[in-house]
């Protein structure tokens, strides 16, 4: 009976996490690779140098169609990002006009950005967007590695919690990046679409974004970038800096999480042994009574 | 109950108040000398834990609706700004959103314990009949909560959860068009969800208080369940039991963080963080966690009313618990053969679980309508019948006998063998 109820409780476990797992659902979809992330796990910070070179391709790429609109100049500054200074921030939202107003005489006008200023959009609204790409609008990049996953199947979305993995958002969209083939696997594809591995359909309207050597990482002392420019390198830099633009308090989320759980489990400590004194006094107390 | 009139504030000012609003002796005589049987285990903390969720999410529901805006042009993006620009504004929604998980999981231990305690039996059927209208309020605030961040997750599963009003004969489509506030879910629904959201909550406390209160004319149920009779099978609430629901709560509430801090969106919808949008329906459309049992109950029927009448009958059902329960023997320590049932049940009813989040088709269709035969003969057979047939084990003389083995004896380890959960033999 004991493992009989033992099996049951671990079977409520598994049951209503079980549910959430199936949030996903079930095609028959390539299962993107694991990647190693700095920001993984209970410790985990974003390289900051790997946002910066994320936040050149996201600039020099994505942002041609992307927008990303909840991505102020002067976030890329803040504490736990990719750390830029305050005059590059500066200097960086000044080469972007922005437009303004109505001024005093009523007239919308043009300035120059401001670190407050949100990341200008490509396209004047969604429509201009969808028209420009095909029919397809291609989606705003804020918090896209949230909104991004694929399914695990049991046991793993159990194994998920206890190993912390969330970074199924942003493998996702490594693979995407990556997953671009000239082989369609008898998929037909439209004109106009392309094959793409990890899409779901296989279908997917934008074009590969990314060539070897297409962003140019900067040169270290000896003339050549820390890192290869290859496609897989730009796509894990990118989707680091994805990451980083959804959820720009990440690290500040675990550092404030060590410090609450290290707490409760002192304070629980404490309790218990304060707990076991009180209730050894139980015989006094009877006694009395 | 023993606590009564035997407080006697110690200053002056205390007794010219308590002469006129007796407020501070009713909280000594419910949580200071209140009589708490001495054997609870830890699964009767489970109703302190709750206690303090409920405080929990309050609190950082008033902050998080300090910034919040319910528009459906705004929300998603408020909700963004909650999350990267307000102060620990990612922390206050981490707790609040994770918070709403940890209340279900701490409501479905604290409803399992009754269940397999027999804590909704005579004298304490009113006790759990508040807690079954808890329960309801608690989803309907959880529902409703998941609207409000107005991302693709909270737009279809109002549509599909408010659609099933429809099938109500007569009455269906006038409920769900004053559950829209017009003709599809859209602003207006989101505006009342919100003031609704911000209600329930406080009707959820007053009933709470109304839980409490019934639950201290006869006092808590036991793992023996068994009455206490003397001074020896009980323990006054302080400091016994506020050390022990205090410890507790601080266990849980490193299992809380766990979540809100380093798992925050495993039990969430990836969904959910795009905005919602009326043109594209998500590939898979699947409510919270805590739903899915009901969920598949639901689907598991073929037609549409009469899934949703099972679906509401799964939870109105336990409102009759108390008089399906043919056993005299309360507790099902006692109670071998229930003891088979109750676990095949908690088990179904996880695997339910696990089928409402599963597409409804083939296989996972016939495996809903068997678990669901198996929840409703649960209720509607086998407890009716079992208490006629079954074997029970011989229960103990006192609850201070169950505690220590024989009667009145008190033994040297007895202090320790109190906190054990399983005393019997």
């Amino acid at each position: 009976m004991k493992t009989f109820k033992l099996i049951a409780a671990a079977a409520l476990v598994s049951g209503f996490l079980g549910g959430v797992a199936q949030a996903q659902h079930a095609h028959e979809l390539a299962i993107p690779p694991r990647n190693e992330w700095s920001f993984a796990g209970p410790f985990g910070k974003f390289d900051k140098t790997q946002l910066q070179r994320g936040f050149k391709v996201y600039k020099e790429v994505c942002a041609n169609c992307h927008s990303i609109n909840l991505l102020a100049f002067r976030n890329l500054g803040e504490a736990g990002g990719p750390g830029f200074s305050q005059g590059q921030v500066k200097a960086l939202a000044s080469t972007f006009k922005i437009k303004d107003g109505p001024n005093d005489a009523g007239d919308m006008f043009e300035r120059e950005g401001r670190p407050a200023d949100r990341w200008p959009s490509p396209f004047p609204n969604k429509q201009a967007a969808a028209a420009a790409n095909g029919g397809a609008l291609p989606p705003d990049f804020s918090v896209i590695a949230k909104a991004r996953t694929y399914p695990r199947d049991f046991p793993w979305f159990l194994v998920d919690m206890f190993t912390q993995y969330q970074e199924h958002g942003v493998d996702y969209i490594t693979a995407l990046l990556l997953g671009y083939s000239d082989d369609t696997h008898g998929v037909e594809v439209p004109a106009g679409k392309y094959y793409n591995t990890y899409f779901p359909g296989n279908i997917i309207s934008m074009p590969k974004p990314l060539n070897d050597g297409q962003v140019e990482y900067i040169k270290g002392a000896d003339g050549r970038s820390q890192v290869p420019e290859t496609v897989e390198q730009y796509s894990k830099d990118v989707s680091a800096f994805l990451m980083w633009a959804a959820e720009p308090q990440l690290e500040k989320r675990k550092e404030t999480g060590f410090k609450a759980i290290a707490f409760l489990i002192v304070l629980a400590g404490l309790l218990y042994f304060t707990k076991k004194k009180i209730w050894a006094r139980i015989e006094d107390h009877h006694s009395q009574a | 109950m023993s606590g009564h009139s035997t407080y006697v504030p110690k200053s002056a000012i205390g007794r010219w108040f308590e002469s006129r609003l007796p407020i501070m002796g009713l909280i000594h005589s419910s949580f200071v000398v209140f009589p708490n049987p001495r054997n609870l285990n830890y699964y009767w903390t489970f109703g302190g834990i709750l206690a303090f969720m409920l405080v929990s999410q309050i609190l950082t529901g008033v902050v998080l609706a300090m910034h919040y805006v319910a528009n459906v042009d705004l929300a998603f993006n408020s909700v963004e700004h909650i999350m990267r620009d307000v102060n620990y504004g990612w922390m206050l929604r981490y707790l609040h959103a994770n918070g709403a998980s940890m209340f279900f999981v701490a409501v479905y231990v604290h409803i399992a314990r009754g269940l397999y305690y027999g804590s909704y039996k005579e004298p304490r059927e009113v006790l759990w009949i508040l807690g079954v209208i808890i329960f309801l309020l608690m989803m309907a605030t959880a529902f409703m909560g998941y609207v409000l961040p107005w991302g693709q997750m909270s737009f279809w599963g109002a549509t599909v959860i408010t659609n099933l009003f429809s099938a109500l004969p007569g009455v269906g489509e006038t409920i769900v068009t004053y559950l829209w506030g017009g003709f599809s879910v859209g602003n207006p629904t989101l505006n009342r969800f919100f003031s609704l959201h911000y209600l329930l909550p406080f009707m959820i406390a007053g009933v709470v208080v109304l839980h409490v209160w019934a639950l201290h004319v006869p006092g808590s149920n036991n793992p023996a369940g068994i009455e206490k009779k003397t001074d020896k099978d009980t323990l006054p609430f302080h400091p016994y039991f506020t050390v022990k629901d205090a410890f507790a709560v601080v266990c849980f509430l490193i299992f809380f963080c766990w979540f809100a801090f380093y798992i925050p969106n495993y039990l969430g919808h990836a969904d959910n963080y795009i905005e919602a949008n009326p043109a594209v329906t998500p590939s898979h459309i699947v409510p919270e966690w805590y739903f899915l049992p009901f969920y598949a109950i639901l689907r598991a029927v073929p037609d549409k009313l009469l899934g949703v009448l099972a679906m509401f009958g799964s939870i109105a059902i336990l409102v009759f618990l108390p008089w399906l329960d043919s056993s005299k023997v309360r507790s099902g320590s006692y109670r071998p053969a229930f003891q088979v049932f109750f676990w095949v049940f908690v088990a179904n009813a996880i695997v339910l679980g696990w089928l409402g989040g599963k597409p409804p088709e083939g296989l996972y269709v016939h495996a809903s309508r068997l678990c669901t035969l198996y929840y409703f003969a649960y209720f509607i057979v086998i407890l009716p019948l079992l208490g006629k047939f079954e074997r029970t084990r011989p229960l103990p003389a006192s609850i201070a006998e169950a505690v220590l083995g024989t009667s009145g004896s008190a033994s040297a380890m007895a202090g320790s063998v109190a906190a054990s959960p399983n005393t019997k033999g």
